[in-house]
């Protein structure tokens, strides 16, 4: 059962209590943006297999949404942050290096 | 390659059976293929026979990371059927359905095609509209389906409970000439055809990089060293964005993990597939008496082949309203898959920006009952080097152009 802990109530919550939002950090285009940059927004998607940053949603808990770094090949999760923010915090970031050398950091 | 007949078996009887030869061969990889198919699954196996079969282009590798057939090939609820609502699901699944029927004798191997009915069941008001309304595309499309009531329901299924607490059975969409098939043959058999083409089938051999001039792909790394190709043909599954990276294009996918399990053997109980899409489960039985249940798909992203244990358990409950006798069962398997959904659910055939590589990927939850259409359109698309009449709307263009083959709506879960 993948358990993530929620920065915005400290609720360390299983997967029943939580939705899953997909990738995190995409970068949002609307309305007068060209078809291309439209088409990757709404369905081009990284997919990664390995290190992956995604939205949550508390959904069954506090109800408010948030961020998480996990492993896609082996369900570690390496942390959480609030969702206020456009890129993981570079101390996530250094944590998920330490652990995985190969990992070549966030990029959009 | 030496056919199976009645003949072979009572000549290898006569002789202990030390005459059979092997399936496929293992060869070497050489050094260059007119085209390299990777991913040696149902999908990539057939895309190869019916390159071999239909336009002649037999110098074909298929190379594998693991081995042949298991993937989704051996890991998924072995159903059949074409009861599709939109024109381009139906023609392609209604291929593969009717290739299926015939596959046996075909490649000279018996895949078991069991063409014994899938129901899906309708269990809210809504679905029986959209039921409805299915049936009448299907008339449209040649496809032979009905919309039949709860007492044709228990007549066709007598285990199946129509008073269900929460989820009545109110009727269902019939498919009489729906199935299933021995999956792991489906491979093997293709395997065997295409080795007796003399194509090169080439297992526990991964694909770590894709060499590339102007635009065009040269050939593929591997972990058996460089094999140069003229056509490459990517057939992944959920494996498809990991080996796009590679290449250095990015496609409208996700992967993650379906789950299904058997229970213990019992006795001959139902001749049927049922599937109920409201409850997120479905059943059947296979020839050797488990109950082979599929269920749901995790929310999120995930390359583990194995999946959430409360997926089971909202699977089994809602079974075991429907089919109370199933209650007292053990069960004896439970396992995963990587699937790759799209979008809009429907899968994705043709062209990349690298002009000689093709890609067939995006069968999500539902890939199996495809193999034979799949292979058949995708070859085509590889051998004229653009897609024909079949894989034509499933370009990956259509997410741009915003032309959906919507079948999230029309096929549920259990798609």
């Amino acid at each position: 059962m993948l358990i993530l802990t929620c920065p915005n109530c400290g609720v360390a919550a299983d997967e029943t209590e939580l939705g899953s939002g997909g990738e995190a950090h995409l970068t949002r285009f609307g309305a007068g943006s060209s078809d291309a940059d439209f088409e990757n927004y709404l369905f081009m998607r990284k997919n990664a297999r390995g290190v992956h940053f995604e939205r949550w949603r508390h959904s069954y808990g506090c109800g408010k949404w948030f961020h998480a770094a996990r492993c896609t090949t082996t369900l570690e999760v390496f942390g959480t942050y609030p969702a206020q923010t456009t890129e993981p915090p570079a101390e996530l970031i250094e944590k998920i290096k330490q652990k995985r050398p190969d990992f070549e950091g966030f990029s959009k | 390659m030496r056919r199976y007949s009645a003949f072979a078996i009572a000549r290898e009887a006569a002789r202990y059976h030390t005459g059979w030869e092997r399936a496929w061969a293992s060869p070497e990889p050489k050094s260059e293929y007119d085209v390299i198919i990777v991913g040696a699954g149902g999908h990539g196996l057939a895309t190869a026979y019916y390159l071999g079969k239909n336009f002649g282009i037999t110098n074909v590798a298929i190379i594998e990371k693991g081995w042949l057939g298991g993937g989704n090939t051996g890991r998924n609820t072995t159903i059949i059927r074409s009861n599709y609502l939109q024109d381009p699901s139906a023609a392609i699944y209604e291929k593969a359905r009717s290739l299926y029927e015939t596959m046996s004798q075909d490649l000279n191997y018996n895949v078991m095609f069991s063409p014994r009915g899938v129901m899906m069941l309708a269990q809210t008001e809504h679905e029986i509209r959209g039921y409805q309304r299915t049936a009448h595309a299907n008339a449209l499309q040649g496809v032979a389906t009905e919309f039949i009531g709860p007492e044709k329901v228990k007549e066709l299924c007598p285990i199946i409970e129509l008073k269900g607490p929460r989820f009545p059975v109110l009727g269902a969409l019939w498919q009489p000439r729906a199935g299933t098939a021995r999956h792991d043959a489906v491979a093997w058999g293709y395997a065997r055809a295409c080795s007796d083409m003399g194509m090169h089938i080439i297992q526990k051999c991964e694909v770590t990089g894709v060499h590339q001039d102007n635009g065009k792909v040269t050939g593929v790394e591997t972990t058996k060293g460089r094999i140069g190709c003229k056509k490459l043909g990517m057939v992944v599954a959920g494996n498809a964005s990991a080996l796009t990276d590679m290449a250095g294009f990015r496609i409208p996918l996700e992967s993650v993990a379906l789950q299904a399990l058997v229970s213990e053997p019992i006795k001959p109980c139902m001749d049927v597939v049922v599937m109920a899409n409201t409850v997120h489960g479905y059943l059947s039985q296979s020839d050797k008496g488990e109950m082979v249940i599929g269920g749901g798909t995790d929310g999120f992203n995930n390359y583990t082949q194995r999946g959430s244990f409360h997926h089971i358990e909202e699977t089994v409950r809602a079974l075991v309203e429907t089919f109370p006798m199933i209650s007292r069962l053990k069960m004896l398997r439970q396992w995963g898959g990587i699937v790759d959904v799209t979008g809009d659910r429907s899968p994705i055939i043709g062209k990349t920006p690298l002009g000689n590589t093709f890609i067939n990927c995006g069968w999500g939850t539902g890939g199996f009952k495809a193999i034979p259409g799949s292979g058949w359109a995708f070859a085509e698309t590889i051998a004229k080097g653009e897609p024909g009449e079949l894989a034509a709307p499933f370009g990956m263009d259509r997410f741009i152009e915003g032309r959906f083959i919507d079948e999230s709506v029309a096929a549920g879960v259990a798609h």
